[in-house]
This record gives C-alpha cells, structure tokens and sequence, in this order.
C-alpha cells in the first residue's frame, strides 16, 4: 500500500472531513441518509477544530433543506465559503435556491448522498433520483464511486468551484458509499491547501455583499434582456470542464490518485463497453477485470462530470472499436424517451457523427438501461448478464437489470450463480439484533484489521424495516487488494449467528462457502447443539463440509457485566477463528480498542469489556460434526407467515418477511402505491422472552395496561358468558366489575408472538397483590414456556365479540379500553411512547378515519413494507392511511378534509334531488342527523345503509337520474360523519411543517392534529427541533439545547378558534382521553400535543410514563385544554389541568440521559442552563395560570 | 471569650461544622456557611458505587436502540468529554478550596478496600483539608460474622491512613455489639477523629403505592441523645477527637455535645430546616450561654460531663434504663 495515512471509516465522514476543512459556514438539515455529515461538522465545530485557514466554521441546522439552501444562498452572498449536505427530498427542496445560486455564478459544493425520490413509496435507499432532478438547475454534477473517491472528490469538486465560479453538486450513493466503511487514504491538511487557490477564495470573498462596496444582485428581468442575461453564463460552463479535469490533474501529482472526467477501464480493443455512474461502477470494474483476463473484449466508461456534460471527452473515452454500447442510469423517468445518462450520451455520440468529431467510425449500438433503484443489489452476475447481451443481435433499449419484469418485459436475463470475488479474500457475514451491539463491533473489527494489518477491508450494513427486534446483517471482506465489490456478500468464508431465534427463521448457511466456518451464540452445549438445529441446517453443515462452533454468548456477556450486549464476545470469537489476525495479536488489538473507545466512559466500562474479552475464549468450542444429519428433536424452518393468511399477505407480504423481496416479480407488487391494510398480525415475529400475564384476581379492570400498551398486544373484551363455550382450558375470564356492563364477563389477553417485551404495561398496573406486593395484576412470565397456550388463547380472544361501540362510554377509560384498536403490532421502539395516542385514535374513531402521517418514525412504523399495523374491523372498516411527505402533511390532510367536505356536500345534494324516490323521511332523517356519539353514528349507517339499498333498488329509466343514483351511492359513506387527522411529529410541527401547520390550523376546518413531541428528530437519529427542551442533549445541541422550547399551544391559541391541548398520557390518562374526545367533537381545528417518551431521551423505555409523570410534576410540561366553545358561552377557554408544580425540575430532568449527559459533560453549563430552564418552568407556571384564571369578559375581548 | 477547638489536627474558632449534606454540593452555600460562622464545612459523601451506577446507566441508555435502524444508527452526539469517575467531585473540592478560608473536610464512601485508598489519594491532591471515611455499609448477608464486619472497618482505616498524610475521620455506625471495642480498634488503626454516628436513613412503606420507598427524615433534637451518650464514654478512652453528629439543633445542643467530650459539633437537619444562618444564632446562643454561666472557652467544658468526669458515671449504662423508665410520666396522664 502507498506511504499515506490510512483510516477506516465511512463515506459520510470521508466527505464531511474534506467539507468542514474547506468551508466557513454549513447550513444543514437532517436527512437520510445524509445526516451524519452534518453531524460530523457540528460535532467538530463544537470541539473547535478549525478548518484549513484556522477559523472554526460555523455550522446552523435549518427548519427544513429549503431553510438550509436559503441560508447558504445567503452565505454565499455574503461571501463565505459556505456548504450543505443532504438527499433525496431535501435536495429537491433546495432546487430553487440551486437556481439562484447557479445562476449568481456562486462557488460552493452540494455534497449529497444520492437517494431515491418518494414516488409510489418513500425509500430511504441510494440511486440517483435525486440528484437526477437537479440537472437542469446549472450545478456542475460530480459523481464518486467509493469511499477513497468520496473524499478525494470533494476536494476536487471544492477546488473546481472556486476557479470556475460553478457551483458543485458532489454525489455519491445513498448507504452503499455513505455508510460503507473503508480502509482509505487520508488527504492531508497540505494536500488540500495545496489544492485550493486562496486568490479564488479571496476572490469569492470580495464579489460577497458588502455595504463598504455596495451591489445590487436579484434583480427581476423582463422579457427584453433576460435571455440574454441568461446566455452570459455559457463562457463557464464551457470552461468548466477542462478545469474540473486540471484539478484532477493537480490532485493526482499531489495524492498519486488520478481521475479522468470519463474514465475507460479495460480491453483498448474493447467491443462491448457500459458507461455508467457512482459505485456501480466498481461492480463493473471488477467484471471486467475478471472477464478480460479471460479473453474478453470489454469496457467500462466511468461517467465522473456529469454536468456540465462534455459530450466530446465522453466520446473521445470510448474505445474506437466499440461496437455496441450499455449506458445505465440508477433512475427512472417514466414516460422519457429513455433516462438522462443514456440521453446525454446518445446525442453526444449522435453529434459526433453528425459533425465529424470523434475517433468513432461509425455509429456504436446503443442501448440503455436501468439498474440499482433504491439500493437494489447490482453484482457481477448482473454485469456480466448485459455484457452477455451487448453481444447478441437483438438488443433490448430501456432495458431492466436485476429484477424480474414480466409485465412489461424489460428486463433482461443474468446468471446468478457467476462471481467474481477472489479466494484470496475474507469475507464474513453476521447475523444479529440491533440491540445486541453486533454493528458496532463489526465496524471495530474492520477498524482493527484495517489499522492492524497492510490489508484493505470493507464493511457494509443491512438494516431490518422494524425498530423493535430489527435483525441487522453485517457484511464485511478483508484483503490484499483494494476491494471493489460494492455489492453484498453472498459467497462468504465465515458466518456468525449471533442469535439463535434466526435459526429457525433464516436459511443462515446459504451464503456460506464450502469448508467455511459457522459460529453460533446459543444457549445448548457443543454436545446438545445439533439436535436443536433445524434438520435442514445440519444437513448443510455435512455437506459443505463446515466447521462449526458454538459459545454461549449471552451467558459470557451476562456474567462480564455486559447485560445483552454480547458485542465484544463474538467479536472475540470472530477473531480467534477466522484466522484474520494472530489470536493472541487479535485480542491485544481488541483490547486496545476497547480502551480508546470507552476510555471516556469511565473505568468500569473498558474493565466490564475486557472482563468479557478474558471470559470468551474459555466458552468457545468446536463442535464435532455427526456423519448424518440424524430426526432427534426435528426442527424445521417456520414458514414466514401463517398458511391462513390472505393470498397476497402470504405470497408477496410474506416472501419480503422472508428476505425473499428480491425475488418477486413486477406483477406482484402494486401499481400505484395501494396496499391492505391489516397486515401486521400475519407478521407474528415472536420479538421477546417474557411476556405479561394477567392476574384476574388482583386486577381492578381499569385498563390502563391496554391504553398504555404500545404495540396493541393487550386487548380487553368483555361478552356474555355464553361466548365462554369452548374456551381453552387455560382461558382466563372474571365478572366484570363495571356496573353498567354487569353480568358479563371480562378478559385481558395478551398476543403472545406480537408482544415485544417492553413491560410498559406492568409499570403502569396500579393493583398490587395483596399478599406479594411485588405482583401486579399484571406481571411480565417466561413466554416460552406459556406459548403453545397463550396462542390458543389469544385465537379463543379474537373468536369472542366485539362490544356494541354504542353501548361504550368512551368518556371512561375502563369502557373505552374496550373499544377495539385498529393499530397493532407495529414495528415501533419497544415501549414507544407515541404508538399509544396513535392506538388511542384509532379505538376512539378508528372506523371512520382519515390519516395523513407525516413522515417520521409514525410513517415509518405505520407505513414501511412488509405490513403495516394499520387495520380494519369485522365490518371491513378502519382508518385509511397515507403519507405525503415530511414538509406538507397539514396540507395533505387538508385536502382529505375538502374533499370529504365536498363529497359530503354533494351527496346531501343528490339526496335533496332524489328524495322523493328514497323517500322524504329517510332523506330528512339523514340530513338532518346529530352525529355527536357513537350511538348517533350507528344510527346513521344505518340509514345510510337502507339508502344505498333503495338507490340500488331503484330502477331509474331517465338516464340523467341513473346517473345521479350511481353518483349518490358512491358518495353516500359520506354521509355518515368522517374523522380527519393529521399525525406526525415535532420535526414536522415545530419546523419543516409549521408554515403549512399554521395556515391549516388558521383555515378553521374540521381537521384533528396530532404532535406526537418527542422533542427531536426521532426518526433520522435524534436531532434538535425547535421542540427540544432548553438544556437537553441533543445532536446539533452537543453543548445542550440554549434556547427554550416553542410555545406551539400557545402560537395556536391566538387564532381563538383552535381547540388546544396539550397531554401526557403518562401523567394523566382521563385527561389525554378527554382532550381527544373534545377534540375530534370540536367542528373546527385542533391540535393535541402530546408528550411521547422516546428512545433518544437516553431514559429506561419500561418505566418511561413515570418520567411522563415526573414532567408534569415538574412544571416542565404543562396539562391544559382550550377550548373555543367555552368562549362562546361566557367561560375562559383556558383550562389549566396541571397542578401547581410540586417536584424541582431537576428532579425530572436528571432521570434522562438527554439532560445528565450535559451534567456529566459540561457541569457547569448543565448548572446554569438547569437554573434558567427552572425559571423558565416558574414563569411559564405563572402566565398560565394567569390565563386560566382570567374572567371569561377578559377573553372575550380577545 | 474562647470558642476555639480542635479537631483532626485543625485550629477550629468555634465547634461549629455543618456536616455533609446536599446544601454542601453547591460552592456557594459553602461560602454562605463560612461567612455565617462555620468552624469547617464537610462536603458531601462522594459515593463510588453512585458514580459507577451512574456510568453504566449513562453507557446503557446512550447506546440503547442504536445500529439497529437505517435511519437512526445513533440517538445522541459524541459528547466532547464525559466526566466520569470522580472527577466531578474532585472539582468541587478543589472550587470549594479555592472559595474558603476555613478548613474543608471531604467525605468518601467507596466500594472495594483498593478504591477507599484510590479515591482518597486523588481527594487529598485536590486540596482537601482531612477526609471523613463515610463507612456507609448495611451488611444483611445471614452467615456473615460480626467481627468480619468490624475487621473491613478496620482495614479500610489502615489502609487509607497508610496511603495518605491527611488526617482522616471515620463517621460510624452504632451498630456493633461492642462499640467502644470497634471505636478503639478504629482509634488503633490510625483514626484521627470519630464521628459519631452516621444516620442510615430508614426507608418508609407507603401505603398508597404499596412500595417502600427512600424517605428522608430531619433529625429531632432526641436523635441526640444517642451520640451524646458515646461521646461520653469514649472521651479520654481513645486518642481520636469526636465529633457529634444527628440532632443537634441549639447551643444548649452544641454545649451538651461539648460537655461530652465533642470536639466539634456536626450540624445538617437544623440548617436544611432553617436555613445556614442557623449557625450564627447557635453561636450566638453558645457564647450568651456561657457568659450567663461564667464559661470562659469550649476547651474549659470540653469533657467536663464526660463518662469519666461528670457526677454520675453510670448514668451512661444500660443500669440507667430502669431509671428512665420510671420517671417518665405519660403526657396524657396530665390531660395536655
């Protein structure tokens, strides 16, 4: 390897490395999978780190990408040297601004992590989409291929932009470059001064606004010069690439790395040729490596400049003996005459020939395609797959790669079996759960291997779609040689399984090479394992003839002070094993590791990890492989869904559950984005090892195990005694205590293989056994053994009738428990504390729901693929769902509110005109129905029902009025009163959203607003929002959030007609049912805000509603409903249902992590921030309290 | 009139000290004490096993839920340094230093006989005037012996004295069958004062959560009676200076302690209840007392009702209960 420095990390932070270092000012907003660029720059600002010239930048999160673009335009104008980060949507809302700023000729670089674009679904997942809708803005776009270039890359396009006065889209792909980690040569801090020129910065630094020289920039054109205007820039765009191509050159005398604006790689006789974009083409690389050393004559051309496109030095890279010639794109343009790469290249080539430039006799075949979408897997075999056709007669243009198009044939055939990847390589694959820290020790171990050894390694991560009980896969390869395999292992040498449960759920050794190593954690001995296998594991491990060990990982970790954090034994295993390193080196180096890595945490935690390093070896044994596979104690792999289940469910549901989403063809899936609802309770991932079980003689049948349950796994039913008939013998059932329900009978039932463990439920049981005061009425047993049981039981609960909604008093929360959730199973947090206001809704309104869902963690939870917790009831009805995006959920509910208002409008329009024919009474009756309560709505189905069955009756000869009929009984569901709400969380509340959040609430229509505040951005990873309370620790808040928490409620409260509240389930729970009752009855906007315990406060999820409680104890979270109606008839509208504060805020604010980190980290900050946020807490007391107790005149005044 | 003593080796004026309590966490309540009289101030006990808990639930809860999801591979920023260990009570002494005149006495209560001399050594290189050993051990195992109990005492004694030039204080529990055995075991080991006693705060049942639950308790002027009682006995007995703690709430208080044998008086419930300028009026009361009954200085009274000096010897003993018994006339019977 060259003489340089190396370090092992990630695209995002080889990128942000180069960024901050050559940047004064960074404007950012939190986006996946960009995020952590702009978290690197913050963290290194507030650590002081100064960039090249010495000055520390200064770094701003926006409200949104659009605040973000704005605020560097601004920079920019002022003459800093000024930069962003983002993807996906976030970049198409800096479009604007990138006009402008283009437009200005302004140097600055866009570093972006390419990402599809929400279409038919959101995907968090890398192609160029994104950056594809920018092309046209007069960025210059430059794309890098790999970690090594994501660095290299940024400099060059930072030096570029300064010469050519062009502004820099700098792209690389979402998650297989941002978050691969990588062994890569570091750019020095000479490397990179030496490749700026500080007379172009002075120079940027000078046309920057100033009042000492004063210009006028902005200006509005008119018809008469703004063409013209607009051709002045063309001079730069033309100079822009040879200047692009001259800071390369300049980087590679400097770092020996040298690029090419299009850069050919393979056969000079080549016939065949791809030209393609971004970290494809490594795969393609590597193919062609592979393949030309057996004789083939192939190419690949590396598209770096992709604006502005040079079509000559495009079509001068080629090989003059190309015949037929793939370009792909990793986007899609429906309805295009084919996608913009293959465009681009197709005139260039077309010009060429027209205008008799080019070493290109003749014309080439041309075809295009596209590959790669959100991260879809594009390997060698793929390659290989479209070489093989480039050689054929018939070629297919806008072809597909990688899937299985059998409805519009596009695609094209591969063999999936051909590889490339060396024997000489290590490559490995680990199985494990988010929470067992298995990531965060493999990205250790490359680091030691990279940092240990001449060898380059690679590490890449696969996520689960669930935040609770999320599988992770790691994949990493170890080498010689610089690895270019930017695709996932699937032909591995070791393969380590870190938890058991994947067993029977995973084919875990399909990946794993012949002769390979299996490690598995597991609880049975190197004696017992092989009979717990499933058969068909065993029947692998003698045919590939694998070596096979085992360890006890959970015990090792348990009994080194680890909890369930088995992270560093198996990393211990891996090493001692594979042969990577020496055994006894190995282990040095990861003690070593684990004094740098925790050495700021204290003592106890680098002796708690190195007790566990020390404990491993012993546990570690290889287990003798038996001749035959053997039926003792046969387990088989569970099918991945229930054979019950709905065709679709089972087919297409269920083969992504299984991890065989790849595999299914385009027919399978939706053409527009519509999917069934009701999914989640197929999944049954059977997440935990304790489970609640009721105690029908402790409990007092309040049912706030139900209304605090998270996940929807605890029901309550009560029936008549008949309904009993045929119960299990270990159902339990009790006399209801309720008086107005007496006589019948009362369960609580837990969903054993949904319940996720997080014993929220126990917490919050207020009944205690009177004999064992440590038992609840609820009380967390060991699910295993009760499975079989707690299943029939849990099938017996769902046989058993729903309750009559009209004989409910929902005002109750012991009725309104019994209300049946239509929001279950979802893949939240264990313990999240928003899913239960989400559930809550959809008890209380649920059957006559629409729900606009921000994105966010509620989108996510409720809307990523495979299932969704959103469901319906016996009738087929529940909440309809759908997600816009992060900035206009307001507004998309709006129109859901509009439209429902017009269709309701019109069908009481066609009743009045058809009210004759369905007769006068039935059609007063209807139009003229209350519908306050459950029992008026049922009523009015009712009606509804009688008219739809008229209207379908009726034999209408007028053609006019069948047409009418047909449109009425269309609309006539409208009828019945429908229930609008708008959900998301305080990201898109307090910022991204708040403009359209405002407008809507000021619109004063019936829609029902629900912040689930958890006072950061949750979803992408923990970031301040103007939510995040004064002190606490929050990313872009390292130092501790300084400025106080927006007073949403109280903007809100100006307008005088929006109904207000502000909840926490966890404090008071009557109070949260009341605001949503009020709420959702109020004909006008409201907006609950309600306080949602979360992961990233650094608290125990288990007891979180007491810190719920201990925040309104406190003051710091106030209880209060406004409700405009009161207003109306004299009162104050301002109810204060919070309690004079009777705990310090201390003494809730150092239950969290988010405020002791500040405490443990800047002491004397925390102190002071502590005092100012008790003051504030004080004075907030006061003035609300001032409000409630004004006398009704004085609001009326308002 | 002289109200100086010494105590552990330090010129006191007075033998007035506020013990270790929260209002000691906060430098300016230490100032506070220092203007309205205090002789020396005992900081707050620096608990090893807090600190260690606290690490493991911080470590616990920053890395909960992450590498798990796409999206949020992490919840919280790398924080630029956490304070850990001791360090942040370290600070405190070194800013409680820096702020006073008069003398600091810092408390430790730590885990392992290897970290009692560990964190010892780092509380006298922040400047600490002498350290209280806070023995703050509830031992419940059924088979463990007394006299293992007694004997980490001693070694824990032994050892930070054998590490540390700082005079050293053991703040004890009444709890042993012998006390004045483990005191002047203690007192051979190399204690340079004794603080009679620690008060173990009694957890409380409560009756609505149906929970026990930590309570804590002021201290009543009858919480006394008890150190006062070993005071008595072991003044003149061992070497070590003694210091009274638990009720003393007046300067009757202060100079029953004194007559004892006190050399300082320890005061925490009356000032959390009326605030630190307490301490003023107690001295005041102290010096009004003695000119009222021609007392010249404390080191005139110290000891002056001590086991071994004052009239009736036995009245400390256990042969004065019987005594007590019977003079005790139920309030009810006068009908109050």
């Amino acid at each position: 390897m060259e003489n340089s420095k190396f370090r092992t990390i990630d695209g995002n932070e080889a990128v942000a490395y180069v960024a901050y270092r050559t940047n004064e000012v960074i404007a950012i907003y939190p986006i996946t999978p960009s995020s952590p660029m702009g978290e690197w720059s913050d963290a290194w600002s507030v650590a002081e780190r100064p960039n090249i010239w010495g000055t520390i930048p200064h770094v701003i999160e926006m409200q949104s990408e659009g605040g973000a673009a704005g605020a560097v335009h601004g920079a920019l104008q002022a003459g800093s040297l000024t930069t962003t980060f983002t993807a996906s949507q976030g970049l198409l809302l800096m479009v604007p601004n990138m006009y402008k700023i283009a437009g200005e000729l302004t140097p600055t670089v866009f570093h972006v992590a390419a990402r599809s674009l929400a279409a038919q679904g959101l995907s968090i997942f890398g192609d160029h989409s994104d950056v594809m809708a920018t092309r046209s803005t007069g960025f210059a776009m430059l794309a890098s291929n790999s970690v090594q270039e994501a660095m290299d890359f940024a400099l060059i396009a930072q030096a570029a932009t300064l010469e050519s006065r062009v502004p820099f889209l700098h792209f690389f792909d979402g998650f297989r470059t941002s978050h691969e980690v990588s062994k890569i040569a570091l750019l020095s801090d000479e490397q990179i001064c030496a490749m700026l020129n500080h007379d172009q910065v002075i120079a940027h630094r000078q046309r920057g606004l100033s009042p000492d020289n004063p210009v006028l920039r902005g200006t509005a054109q008119n018809p008469d010069v703004y063409f013209q205007a607009r051709e002045t820039v063309n001079p730069f765009y033309e100079a822009c690439p040879e200047i692009t191509q001259k800071a390369m050159d300049k980087f590679a005398e400097l770092t020996g790395r040298r690029y090419s604006l299009f850069e050919y790689h393979g056969a000079e006789d080549a016939e065949r040729v791809i030209v393609v974009m971004g970290s494809g083409c490594e795969s393609v690389h590597e193919t062609v490596d592979y393949l030309q050393a057996q004789g083939e004559k192939i190419g690949v051309l590396k598209v770096r400049l992709y604006r502005p496109f040079d079509g000559r030095r495009f079509v001068e890279a080629l090989p003059a003996t190309v015949k037929s010639l793939a370009v792909l794109d990793r986007t899609k343009e429906p309805g295009g005459p084919g996608e913009p790469l293959y465009l681009d290249c197709l005139t260039a080539l077309h010009e060429s020939q027209a205008e008799g430039w080019g070493s290109l006799e003749k014309l080439p075949r041309i075809i295009g395609g596209r590959y790669g979408l959100s991260s879809k897997e594009f390997t060698p075999a793929m390659v290989k797959g479209i070489y093989d056709h480039l050689a054929g007669d018939a070629l297919k243009n806008h072809f597909t790669i990688g899937i299985n198009d059998d409805v519009s044939h596009t695609s094209i055939d591969y063999d999936d079996s051909f590889s490339t990847e060396p024997d000489s390589a290590v490559r490995a694959l680990f199985y494990g759960l988010g929470a067992d820290g298995t990531v965060g020790a493999n990205k250790n171990s490359i680091k030691i291997i990279g940092e240990n050894t001449d060898n380059y390694a690679q590490g890449y991560f696969v996520y689960d779609s669930k935040k609770s009980g999320a599988i992770t896969v790691s994949h990493l390869r170890f080498g010689a040689e610089p690895i270019r395999s930017t695709y996932l292992v699937t032909a591995a040498n070791f393969v380590a399984c870190h938890q058991p449960v994947f067993l029977d759920r995973y084919d875990m050794l399909k990946f794993l090479n012949p002769g390979g190593t299996f490690l598995l954690n597991t609880q049975h001995s190197k004696d017992e394992i092989w009979q717990h296998l499933p058969v068909s594991t065993r029947e692998t491990i003698i045919a590939k003839k694998l070596s096979f060990h085992v360890i006890n990982a959970t015990e090792v970790a348990s009994s080194s002070g680890m909890g369930g954090r088995i992270n560093t034994v198996m990393q211990v295993c891996f090493f001692a094993i594979s042969g990577v390193l020496k055994k006894d080196q190995a282990i040095a180096a990861i003690k070593d590791s684990i004094r740098k890595t925790y050495g700021n945490k204290g003592e106890e935690i680098v002796n708690m990890n190195l007790r566990a390093v020390d404990n491993t070896l012993t546990n570690l044994h290889e287990v003798k492989i038996p001749t035959a596979a053997g039926e003792a104690g046969k387990v088989e792999l569970r099918p991945p869904v229930s054979e019950q289940a709905p065709e679709f469910v089972r087919d297409v549901l269920g083969s992504i559950i299984a991890g065989r989403g790849d595999e299914l063809p385009v027919s399978a899936l939706p053409c527009d984005g519509t999917f069934p609802t009701g999914t989640a309770k197929w999944e049954k991932r059977n997440l935990t090892l304790e489970v609640p079980e009721w105690d029908p003689e402790v409990c007092i049948q309040c049912g706030k195990c139900a209304m605090v349950c998270p996940h929807g796994v605890i029901r309550i039913k009560a029936y008549d005694e008949e309904h009993l008939a045929g119960a299990p013998a270990q159902f339990k059932a009790t006399d209801i205590r309720d008086k107005e329900l007496q006589g019948m009978k009362y369960t609580i039932q837990t969903a054993p293989e949904d319940c996720t463990g997080c014993a929220i439920c126990v917490d919050v049981c207020p009944a205690r056994n009177k004999s064992v005061a440590r038992l609840k009425a609820i009380n967390m047993v060991p699910q295993p053994p009760l499975l079989e049981q707690e299943r029939k039981n849990w099938d017996f609960f769902l046989s058993l009738p729903e309750l009559d909604r009209s004989k409910i008093n929902s005002g109750k929360i012991r009725q309104q428990q019994l209300q049946e959730p239509l929001f279950e199973f979802s893949g939240a947090c264990a313990g999240c504390g928003e899913t239960p206001y989400v559930k809550l809704v959809s008890q209380l309104f649920g059957d006559r729901s629409l729900v606009a869902n921000a994105t966010g963690c509620s989108s996510i939870y409720g809307g990523n693929l495979p299932t969704t917790p959103w469901a319906k009831n016996a009738d087929g009805r529940g909440p309809a769902w759908s997600n816009s995006l992060f900035e206009d959920n307001a507004e998309f509910g709006l129109g859901f509110r509009l439209s429902v208002d017009k269709k309701k409008e019109q069908a009481e329009e066609l009743l009045r005109l058809l009210a004759s024919h369905v007769g006068d009474t039935l059609s007063q009756a209807i139009l003229e129905a209350v519908q306050t309560d459950e029992a008026d709505i049922f009523e009015q189905r009712a009606r509804v029902a009688i008219l739809k069955q008229k209207l379908s009756d009726h034999k209408a000869a007028d053609p006019a009025m069948r047409q009418q009929i047909a449109s009425l009984l269309s609309l006539a569901d409208y009828l019945v009163k429908k229930s609008v709400w708008i959900m998301g969380g305080d990201g898109w509340a307090y910022d991204i959203g708040f403009g359209g959040l405002d407008h809507v609430m000021a619109s004063g229509r019936n829609v029902n607003i629900l912040v689930m505040d958890t006072e950061v951005y949750s979803n992408t990873g923990g970031q301040t929002s103007k939510a995040t309370p004064l002190g606490a620790v929050a990313k872009f808040s390292v130092g501790g959030k300084a400025a106080p928490k927006k007073d949403l409620g109280l903007i809100a409260m100006t307008y005088g007609n929006v109904y207000v509240a502000k909840v926490a389930m966890g404090a008071k729970d009557e109070h949260t049912l009341k605001a949503f009752l009020e709420a959702e009855a109020y004909d006008g906007p409201s907006l609950i805000i309600a306080y949602s315990h979360c992961i990233a406060h650094g608290i125990n999820m288990t007891t979180a509603m007491q810190n719920q409680k201990a925040a309104v104890d406190s003051g710091q979270w106030l209880l209060y409903r406004y409700h405009p109606e009161r207003a109306l008839v004299g009162e104050n509208p301002m109810i204060l249902d919070s309690r004079r504060p009777k705990v310090a805020l201390e003494d809730y604010m150092y239950r969290e992590g988010r405020f002791t980190m500040l405490r443990k980290s800047k002491p004397d900050v925390a102190k002071k921030l502590l005092k100012q946020a008790q003051a504030e807490v004080d004075e907030r007391w006061r003035f609300y309290d001032y409000l409630a107790k004004q006398g009704s005149e004085d609001k009326n005044r308002q | 009139m002289d109200l100086r003593t010494k105590y552990l080796g330090l010129d006191l004026r007075t033998p007035l000290v506020p013990s270790a309590s929260p209002l000691s966490e906060d430098v300016g309540n230490l100032k506070h004490m220092e203007d309205a009289g205090a002789a020396a101030v005992v900081l707050q006990s620096l608990f090893e096993e807090q600190i260690t808990n606290e690490t493991y639930e911080l470590e616990h809860h920053l890395a909960y839920g992450t590498e798990s999801f796409a999206e949020s591979l992490t919840y919280f920023p790398e924080p630029v340094e956490i304070v850990v260990g001791p360090d942040e009570y370290l600070d405190h002494v070194r800013k409680a230093k820096e702020a006073l005149d008069i003398p600091v006495i810092a408390s430790l209560n730590a885990k392992s006989p290897g970290s009692w001399t560990e964190f010892a050594k780092r509380i006298q290189e922040a400047g600490a005037d002498a350290l209280e050993l806070n023995i703050y051990h509830i031992e419940t195992g059924l088979d463990t012996l007394g006299s293992s109990v007694e004997n980490d005492y001693v070694e824990i004694v032994r050892s930070v004295k054998s590490a540390l030039d700082l005079p050293v204080a053991v703040k004890m529990s009444p709890f042993f069958s012998n006390l004045a055995n483990i005191a002047s075991r203690l007192d051979q080991a190399g204690a340079d004062g004794l603080v009679l006693f620690n008060r173990f705060y009694q957890p409380d049942i409560d009756l609505k959560e149906l929970d026990v639950v930590p309570r804590v308790m002021l201290s009543t002027p009858m919480a006394m009676r008890l150190p006062m009682r070993w005071v008595a006995i072991l003044h003149g007995q061992v070497m070590a200076d003694l210091a009274a703690t638990s009720g003393i709430h007046k300067a009757q208080d202060v100079i029953k302690m004194v007559m004892s044998g006190a050399n300082v008086t320890m005061l925490c419930s009356t000032l959390i209840k009326n605030g630190i300028d307490e301490i003023r009026l107690i001295e005041q009361g102290v010096l009004d007392w003695m000119e009222e009954n021609e007392y010249e200085s404390v080191a005139q009274m110290l000891g002056s009702l001590s086991q071994k000096n004052c009239p009736n010897p036995a009245a400390f003993e256990r042969v004065q209960y019987m005594k007590a018994l019977k003079t005790y006339e139920p309030q009810v019977a006068k009908g109050v």
